[in-house]
């Protein structure tokens, strides 16, 4: 029985390390083809990441990255393409930067009132996609990818001084009025600069996560849906409503996303507040596998890619090189976690063959089955 | 077993020598920090970075004027997509404990961060173009009256229409491209109260693509030649090419943005229906700038290039433009009543 607990943590860790690997070589494939030296660049990336100021970029970024890869995983458990990420949060970010800037409590409420708002607005904007998928069976896919550019354009509307946004005297820039200080979350001041103090909320929300789809009921339930949702429905599970809720979830972790950079930095929504972020969380959470501690790492990995390559530039390489890093990493994930699962089958295979033949053959069937 | 165990060694282990490098280091990035006695400037610039044919690329064209006249060394960064503020707090930081002086800040995005890294470098001059919200004794603020120019544009469109139906397309509907669009509309309609303005946007923020994506130009162009435009006039970036495309191939006018587009090699093929270009001298703002600074009188709060000093203007490189008496006498006109304060130009529509 141990020994096969073994395999299977080996052959889990070996799908992202092969896709790593495979990755490298090929980013030092096609610097070479394109006639740069192959492995300065990475030197000089590895050298970037040894500065305190970028190792402070990093940690915060894989923060609020690891709270959008959360968000997609939880959809993911569940067969569910939670594409809208992107939009639940921008709209979760601005709304709450909205709230925020208008009331003033004391600090704990404050950051909770912005919070929750944030979470609302989130698991609203997932819900839609939801509800169409639970009453009407539309594909999420479509819906959530819809629901994205719905939300820019609702965000653009909102944010227009003659509604809810605020042009600043002799700036360009339209944003939400500033949070004031009591909605400001409190960080941690090192030499390099601030760690959001909400990074580390987003890191032990990949506990919460662990622990509900793993020893509750209902993550049980999620997980069985999206094995199976004809095998979980004729169990005794509601397909719909796990839909609905895992979409809710999600959506409200989603929210989440905006937070770091919003309680942590800008405190007010502009029109430069980063957007994208839901599409790397999707990236993060394919190659973390939807695993909490996985997608720590994942998470981790690509803020490094980020952060370390936008210094390439003043050393006369093109920064590009980080995006065709990135973009290697989801095709090699995609290929080495087939080629692992086939491999693994076949050992598996192999393995009750050869213990059949030796005559164990009821007791092992138990434990493939295990 | 073997053969797991093998892929899964090296897997890890590679995967642990990526991970660690991001764990380990004691230093801050000024390393490279200011010994150097070589005088350098440095700009950090807007989404799109240098190559958009517009906004950076003028910024771009100063620094490269002032590497040659005052001898000094240029640094520059671009920005990645989808970048907090943070990430534009860490670049600024980073060029400017690398010595460089002053440090400019391409578009209003870098105000918040400006601020912030500006007065952890008081002896650095910090410069920020298209804001004027964020001050200080280290920070000059290069702004434009980029609706004077537009507004001349505007006349000039109006005089030179024969329909009577302009166009005006932004690129991204942001309060920046507003200000085109308020002096371009009254423009038209101070000349010919009769004349109808039609204008669009390609994109929302924050999707920035209608700064940077030609066929968006094109299309909203052609929606307005079909409505009876007959000179379109795009403050789109790089997607304005598309609608000068659009316009010259039926022959119509199209006026250009940022640049005296007439001149440029990408647009050579179009250029006798280019009526005119709205020029924003950016590459004029970075050098004075630069220039300053070198010469102990670095620039300080703000700094605003008008009609009067040319900072805006009008350019006549089409010789067919210039052969058009009357629309350019109603543009010398303009110019010279809103120099005067005769006329005040809307910065919002």
């Amino acid at each position: 029985m141990k020994k096969f607990d073994k395999d299977r943590v080996l052959l889990a860790v070996a799908g992202p390390a092969l896709a790593l690997v495979s990755a490298f070589v090929l980013t030092v494939i096609v610097l070479a083809a394109s006639g740069v030296d192959p492995i300065d660049p990475l030197r000089v990336m590895i050298e970037q990441a040894g500065y305190e100021d970028i190792q402070i970029l990093i940690v915060n970024t894989a923060g609020f990255y690891y709270l959008a890869a959360l968000a997609v995983a939880i959809g993911f458990r569940m067969n569910l393409f939670n594409i809208g990420v992107d939009g639940q949060y921008r709209l979760a970010a601005m709304v709450s930067a909205v709230v925020g800037a208008a009331v003033t409590l004391p600090g704990p409420l404050h950051i909770l009132l912005i919070v929750l708002v944030a979470m609302g607005v989130g698991a609203f904007w997932a819900g839609i996609a939801g509800i169409l998928k639970a009453r009407r069976g539309v594909s999420e896919v479509v819906s959530t990818i819809m629901l994205n550019a719905i939300a820019t354009a609702v965000i653009a509307w909102l944010i227009l001084p003659k509604n809810l946004g605020f042009q600043p005297e002799g700036s360009n820039d339209l944003t939400t009025g500033d949070i004031p200080e009591s909605g400001w979350f409190p960080a941690v001041t090192t030499a390099g600069g601030d760690i959001y103090g909400f990074t580390f909320i987003a890191f032990a929300l990949g506990i919460g996560y662990w622990f509900a789809l793993n020893r509750t009921r209902f993550g049980f339930d999620l997980r069985a849906t999206g094995a199976s949702e004809s095998a979980a429905q004729a169990s005794g599970v509601d397909a719909k409503k796990m839909i609905m809720t895992s979409m809710l979830i999600s959506g409200a972790v989603a929210g989440l996303v905006g937070m770091p950079l919003l309680l942590g930095e800008s405190h007010t929504y502009n029109l430069s507040f980063p957007a994208g972020i839901g599409f790397t969380g999707i990236t993060i959470a394919l190659l973390g596998r939807n695993n909490p501690i996985g997608i720590f790492f994942a998470a981790f990995l690509i803020a490094f890619i980020d952060k370390a390559s936008s210094g390439l530039d003043t050393a006369g390489y093109a920064k590009e090189i980080g995006t065709i890093m990135k973009g290697l990493i989801v095709v090699a994930v995609v290929i080495s976690y087939e080629l692992v699962r086939r491999y693994g089958i076949r050992r598996q295979q192999q393995k009750v063959g050869e213990e059949l033949a030796a005559g164990h053959a009821i007791k092992t069937e138990k434990e493939v089955a295990a | 077993m073997r053969r797991i165990t093998r892929i899964a060694t090296v897997g890890i282990a590679s995967a642990a020598l990526a991970l660690s490098a991001t764990a380990c280091g004691d230093k801050s990035s000024d390393s490279g920090s200011s010994d150097s006695t070589e005088k350098s400037a440095a700009i950090a610039y807007d989404i799109g970075g240098r190559g958009d044919q517009s906004f950076n690329d003028a910024a771009y064209a100063g620094l490269e004027k002032a590497e040659k006249d005052l001898k000094i060394k240029g640094a520059e960064a671009e920005p990645t997509e989808g970048e907090s503020e943070a990430d534009k707090v860490q670049r600024l930081t980073e060029l400017a404990r690398k010595g460089n002086n002053p440090v400019i800040g391409v578009g209003f995005a870098y105000a918040p961060a400006i601020e912030k890294v500006a007065k952890k470098f008081p002896k650095t001059t910090f410069g920020l173009i298209d804001d004027n919200s964020k001050t200080g004794p280290n920070i000059a603020n290069l702004v434009f009256n980029e609706e004077q120019g537009s507004y001349l544009a505007g006349v000039a469109a109006a005089k030179a229409s024969k329909t009577g139906t302009v166009g005006f397309i932004g690129g991204v509907e942001v309060p920046l491209i507003k200000k085109f669009q308020a002096g371009f509309e009254q423009g038209v309609k101070d000349t010919n109260p009769n004349a109808k303005v039609l204008s669009t946007y390609l994109t929302q923020p924050p999707d920035f693509s209608g700064f940077a994506k030609p066929d968006l130009g094109k299309a909203a162009a052609k929606g307005q030649l079909s409505q009876g435009a007959d000179v379109i006039y795009a403050a789109a970036g790089l997607a304005g090419s598309g609608a000068i495309e659009a316009a010259a191939t039926e022959g119509k006018w199209a006026i250009g943005v940022d640049s005296d587009q007439y001149n440029q090699a990408g647009l050579s093929k179009y250029k006798d229906k280019i009526l005119t270009s709205v020029t924003k001298d950016v590459s004029g703002a970075v050098y004075n700038l630069i220039k300053s600074v070198q010469d102990g009188k670095a620039q300080a709060g703000e700094v605003r290039y008008g009609l009067d000093a040319n900072g805006v203007g009008l350019a006549d490189s089409n010789p067919q433009y210039k052969s058009m008496a009357e629309v350019l006498a109603a543009v010398e006109k303009a110019k010279a009543d809103i120099i005067a304060k005769k006329i005040t130009v809307k910065t919002a529509p």
